[in-house]
């Protein structure tokens, strides 16, 4: 019995995870079509600022939850306005802007703290079930994907930037001709992307520790999370993570944790030769 | 006309040098250096021909690069006979490309959906060799050995000599030559008229598809040949290094994107150049990176230099080195230069206009 509930909350933690690194790009990449490749650094970048800001005597929640975003949204809107802003519609050049970017985000990190792992310890204690544990930390975690996916579906459908936002991505020249700043939205949610993935790469950093390189480990598996998802962002990149995720913990409980991954990743390339359109061209079509 | 003697004549003092000039001079380093950028110029070949001519872009190329060098370790530590190792590598990268192949094209999977994929599937094997640490994993008598790779990886003998490995130098020749032979195959290969349509394709697929060629196949064919090439590529490194899960990783497979945009997209010679400019410029930095106070860190460098080459420099070096010659070459007659003027103004528009098609 205390295994069966030690597995499921194992589930939604995994399955948090992924939604939590995969929620920046399903902005940048679902929504803006921008592919991302420097989404992995953004996430290092705010483990970085979170670790950094905390050892500098900031309060650890507030070193996560508002220095962490603000930095990498800031970061963000820098490179938007320097390089991104000249590539929009052009996927493939941005691929690899991007990736220019990545690699000299990663020499700079490296230039500047080395090649070390830097970590804290996860704050919180931990849930004893019977014999087993479980990081309170880590079911911290799943809350507060619940709350930011439930905050960006408010955003998106309630607000009028949500509207302005939504409208923008799907036809530029109309909302341009109708008053609206098309630029100026893309700067903004590209920016609000990025700071969504500092909040997620602060987040998970007590858990993994940050290196200048940890990047690699998150882009594939975040990148085919929101392609499964397909073209709703938000229901798509739930349920990619809960199909996925689910996949992941079967096979890291039968074989080990790193066939869990190849079978995440197997599984995504899979479902995307039997769904191209990804989970949402086929199910929840009406959805968000 | 000339352009292309020139070409041609730059690509034969290429070769001169390397096969002459290298060797005589009988520098080590620069041999076993040069064995390496060789491996990984047939690699960038591989990605220049599919990417470049049938647009097709493959975010993991390296996966076949990786799979022929632990096919031939594999093969070759079980058979004892390197030459046998090395068809069976190239077979197997050529098969792993159908397989995938087959799954993308008839999957209809778009531009950037295939470089995702891609890069997956490189991503999966890297993960799944990376922990292939323990016994268990063994194939015949050969150890996978995890993050290790395979450090005992045999080095290919003469025929009817298998117990003797062929020194360094000969293995540089060898590199060398299986380059030229690969850049000459390639070359052929995009003239006959199985290339045409690649290209045709590549420009317009509807309307390839309109006028009866199946693109599926036509670029099943062609993915089937560079991963074969990029198993050739394999193989030499695996005799020049040893195979390791970082054959496949993300920095492998983004190297080569890299150097094919160095170098010019959509030409052959452009990315081999791009290739070995990148790799001794890589080499270098690594060599001064310490002593220079640490600024120097080469992902940095390569970072810059891509994202440059992407925003500011997008046709690569080779062809503006090509159009600064036509420049050059325009000077005398007024005539000339106006059909110069003219043809640049077309150029243009239409990179513009394809880019905003994109």
């Amino acid at each position: 019995m205390d295994h069966i509930v030690i597995i499921l909350l194992q589930l939604a933690v995994t399955i948090a995870n992924l939604a939590l690194i995969c929620a920046g790009l399903a902005i940048i990449f679902g929504m803006m079509r921008v592919i991302n490749f420097a989404h992995g650094e953004f996430l290092m970048l705010g483990g970085y600022a979170a670790i950094v800001s905390s050892r500098a005597g900031v309060n650890l929640w507030l070193a996560m939850f508002v220095v962490a975003p603000t930095v990498v949204g800031a970061i963000g809107i820098v490179l938007e306005r320097l390089v991104i802003r000249h590539l929009y519609g052009r996927m493939i050049d941005t691929m690899l802007a991007t990736w220019g970017i990545s690699l000299a985000l990663i020499g700079l990190v490296t230039v500047i703290f080395g090649n070390t792992v830097s970590g804290i310890s996860p704050p919180l204690g931990s849930l004893a079930v019977g014999q087993y544990a479980i990081g309170l930390y880590e079911l911290f975690l799943v809350a507060v994907v619940i709350g930011l996916y439930g905050g960006g579906w408010l955003v998106l459908r309630r607000t009028s930037f949500g509207l302005l936002a939504r409208g923008t991505m799907q036809n530029r020249v109309m909302a341009a001709a109708l008053g609206v700043d098309p630029g100026r939205v893309y700067s903004i949610t590209f920016a609000i992307g990025a700071a969504v993935t500092g909040l997620a790469g602060a987040l998970i950093s007590p858990i993994t520790g940050v290196v200048p390189t940890i990047g690699a480990a998150y882009i594939a598996k975040a990148f085919i999370t929101v392609i499964s998802g397909g073209t709703a962002i938000i229901a798509g990149a739930l349920a990619a993570s809960t199909l996925l995720g689910s996949i992941n913990t079967l096979f890291s409980f039968a074989f080990s944790p790193v066939l869990g991954e190849v079978a995440l990743l197997a599984a995504a390339v899979l479902l995307l030769r039997l769904l191209p359109q990804g989970i949402t061209g086929r199910f929840f079509r009406r959805s968000l | 006309m000339l352009k292309g003697a020139l070409g041609a004549g730059a690509v034969a003092a290429c070769a001169l040098y390397a096969f002459l000039v290298v060797p005589a001079q009988g520098d080590m380093t620069t041999m076993i250096n040069g064995s390496v950028y060789a491996s990984y110029a047939v690699l960038a070949l591989s990605l220049a021909l599919i990417w470049g001519y049938g647009g097709i872009l493959s975010f993991g190329q390296a996966a076949f690069f990786g799979l022929g060098g632990y096919a031939y370790a594999v093969a070759a530590l079980n058979l004892g006979d390197t030459t046998m190792a090395a068809m069976i590598a190239v077979a197997v990268a050529a098969a792993a490309a159908a397989v995938l192949g087959y799954f993308m094209f008839w999957g209809r999977i778009s531009d950037v959906y295939l470089g995702v994929i891609t890069l997956t599937v490189s991503l999966i094997l890297y993960r799944f060799l990376n922990q292939t640490a323990g016994e268990e994993w063994t194939i015949g008598v050969a150890p996978l050995g995890g993050f290790n790779g395979i450090p005992s990886t045999p080095i290919l003998t003469p025929l009817g000599d298998p117990d003797n490995p062929l020194p360094p130098e000969r293995i540089y020749v060898l590199a060398m030559a299986a380059l030229l032979l690969a850049y000459v195959a390639c070359r052929l290969l995009v003239a006959t008229r199985f290339g045409q349509v690649v290209v045709a394709i590549r420009e317009n697929e509807l309307r390839a598809e309109l006028l009866g060629y199946d693109s599926r196949l036509y670029k099943l064919g062609l993915f089937v040949f560079a991963g074969a090439l990029a198993g050739v590529g394999g193989v030499l490194f695996a005799n020049c290094v040893f195979v390791s899960p970082n054959m496949f990783n993300l920095q492998t497979n983004g190297q080569v994107i890299i150097w094919v945009i160095v170098g010019g997209l959509g030409t052959l010679a452009g990315p081999v150049v791009g290739c070995f400019l990148m790799l001794m410029l890589s080499t270098y930095l690594g060599t001064v990176g310490d002593a220079g106070g640490g600024w120097l860190d080469p992902n940095l460098i390569l970072g810059v230099v891509l994202t440059v080459f992407v925003l500011v420099l997008r046709r690569g070096l080779l062809p503006m080195a090509g159009a600064a010659f036509d420049r050059l070459t325009a000077m005398r007659p007024f005539v000339a230069r106006q059909i110069v003027a003219a043809n640049t103004a077309a150029d243009r528009d239409r990179r513009h206009g394809s880019g905003a098609n994109r």
